[in-house]
């Protein structure tokens, strides 16, 4: 194979996977599992205040 | 929860005794700065003695201030955050204590080395073989502790901030490796196994790529925790967080080439280092965006919370920064900035500005917790460090750019008929009174340090053992 035939499928092959991962960080049945995972620095304050305790019963229930 | 009816006792005497290090080895790698920016201004300084000469100290400080203080930030706060946001204890008590005192052996051998001249000359591996196999054993105990513990975690996900360490943590440790592969032929000398332009690749996908993993991804997991924690808010977007993730581990990799323009490295390689680097201003940006996006809705925070304020400004000097190396990664920006004290600056901006603000801030967040006290002694004593440490660095960004600068185009100058216009000492004693402003700028980010030093050890001193106890079983 040419070298530069190589060189371009490299370009889309990168291409390809940064549009893959922006389709599927942004999807919406991701949604979820990303809005929980944003609160996992929270959860070590779950017995100190009464809202973090409400926020863990919903990540509970999951 | 099931948590909040059996509390989780964490492991939080390997994050105390990393922290207080984290502090001590600021100072002596600081101090070690400062001294040697001082043998710039002062050459007398050197002292005509071969162990105090610029050429073996300057590697002891980098040494020192980016695998013992930074290295000793990182261990802290990563085995900090896991535990954390898993809700579960480290894996392995043993190891953990192992790795914390394996990291010790080699700053004390580093420390010991550095100074009899016993190096193997690759620019931030100096460290001779048998100092490189040690690294190497604490660096996957290291991983094995870190995943072992994400492996046993009672939360579903793996938190960003995780996936920021563990990134770090296995590519430093296939850096480390491959860049220190070497054929001994005594116990203090080795050579390297790559020769000619092969070894300067190798050398700068290391070197660059210790830039990439150990003084940005890592400290990024860092940031992606302690920033949510002290803003108290979660992440602006945890899916910018997942590509940012993404695209900044798979294009850091590629920009080491940078590092040999107009060098024997073949063209081709050069430009690949020169588009990777500029592609990655975009992840870069994306994570500071995402970070400082984190604060709105909260900027008033800023206004009376010194830690909080560590912890932006260090954001702001990763844009600066991030923004910078693309640019001078670009070849005919690159022949004006190359070899002068530009370079320099543009470190420091990232070491000083980000590395070490972002782990001050964290520090400053997590010795109170861990230590069981409600906050630090003083924060009056942290709006002091966070003043000296933001004019310290833009002092020393400053002076050298000038620097910088004057140097290229004194090097550059030609007259008409090809002579160089300058002779080298001329540009050196242009850059002299740079030379003093920088280091005017480091002492007072050492003094900073040493403020900080005060702070933690008033608050450990208050510290009682039953609270010590308490805060690692609150979950």
């Amino acid at each position: 194979m040419d070298i530069n035939t190589l060189r371009g499928l490299g370009t889309i092959f990168a291409m390809v996977a940064f549009i893959g991962v922006v389709i599927w960080a942004y999807s919406s049945y991701k949604r979820k599992d990303f809005d929980e995972a944003a609160q996992l620095p929270f959860a070590d304050e779950n017995d100190a205040k009464a809202q973090d305790e409400q926020q863990d019963d919903a990540r509970s229930n999951k | 929860m099931s948590t909040a009816t059996t509390p989780t006792a964490y492991n939080y005497k390997v994050v105390r005794q990393f922290a207080v290090m984290t502090v001590i080895w600021g100072i002596v790698g600081m101090a070690m700065g400062v001294f040697i920016a001082s043998q710039l201004v002062w050459p007398e300084l050197n002292f005509g003695l071969p162990w105090t000469s610029f050429g073996r100290l300057r590697p002891l400080h980098t040494n020192a201030v980016i695998f013992a203080f930074g290295g000793s930030a990182l261990f802290a706060t990563s085995y900090y955050v896991v535990q954390r946001t898993s809700q579960a204890r480290l894996v392995s008590d043993g190891l953990a204590a192992f790795t914390f005192w394996g990291w010790q052996a080699v700053i004390v051998l580093a420390v010991i080395t550095l100074p009899m001249g016993l190096t193997s000359t690759k620019e931030y591996a100096e460290l001779e073989w048998p100092i490189d196999i040690l690294i190497a054993v604490v660096w996957v105990s290291y991983a094995l502790v870190f995943f072992g513990t994400i492996m046993k975690r009672k939360m579903k996900h793996i938190y960003v901030g995780n996936w920021f360490f563990g990134g770090f943590i296995i590519t430093v440790a296939v850096l480390h490796i491959v860049n220190s592969m070497a054929v001994p032929v005594s116990l203090t000398k080795s050579y390297s196994m790559y020769a000619g332009a092969t070894d300067a690749m190798i050398q700068w996908w290391y070197g660059h790529n210790a830039v990439g993993f150990f003084l940005t991804a890592g400290f990024l997991g860092m940031m992606y925790y302690f920033v949510p924690k002290q803003a108290e808010r979660p992440i602006y977007s945890y899916r910018l967080s997942i590509v940012h993730f993404w695209a900044l581990i798979s294009i850091y990799i590629w920009a080491g080439p940078h590092h040999l323009h107009y060098t024997a490295l073949p063209d081709w390689a050069q430009s690949l280092g020169m588009v990777m680097s500029l592609i990655l201003l975009a992840p870069s940006w994306g994570g500071m965006i995402n970070g400082m996006m984190t604060l709105s809705g909260a900027w008033h925070k800023l206004r009376t919370d010194p830690i909080l304020r560590f912890l932006v400004v260090a954001l702001a000097f990763y844009g600066m920064s991030t923004f910078e190396g693309p640019m001078m990664a670009i070849k005919t920006v690159n022949a004006l900035s190359h070899y002068t004290d530009w370079t320099i600056g543009h470190v420091h901006a990232g070491a000083l500005g980000w590395v070490a603000m972002i782990s001050i801030g964290s520090l400053y967040h997590m010795i109170p917790k861990i230590f069981g006290r409600e906050a630090m002694y003083s924060t009056p004593l942290i709006n002091a460090h966070f003043w000296l440490a933001t004019i310290g660095t833009v002092l020393y960004i400053v002076a050298m750019w000038v620097n910088g600068i004057t140097q290229g185009l004194m090097w550059r100058a030609v007259n008409v008929d090809g002579t160089p216009t300058y002779s080298f000492v001329e540009a050196l004693e242009a850059s002299h009174p740079g030379y003093v402003v920088r280091m005017i700028g480091g002492a007072f980010f050492l003094l900073g340090m040493l403020l900080m030093a005060y702070n933690v050890w008033r608050t450990v001193r208050h510290s009682k053992p039953a609270e010590v106890v308490a805060a690692a079983q609150t979950a």
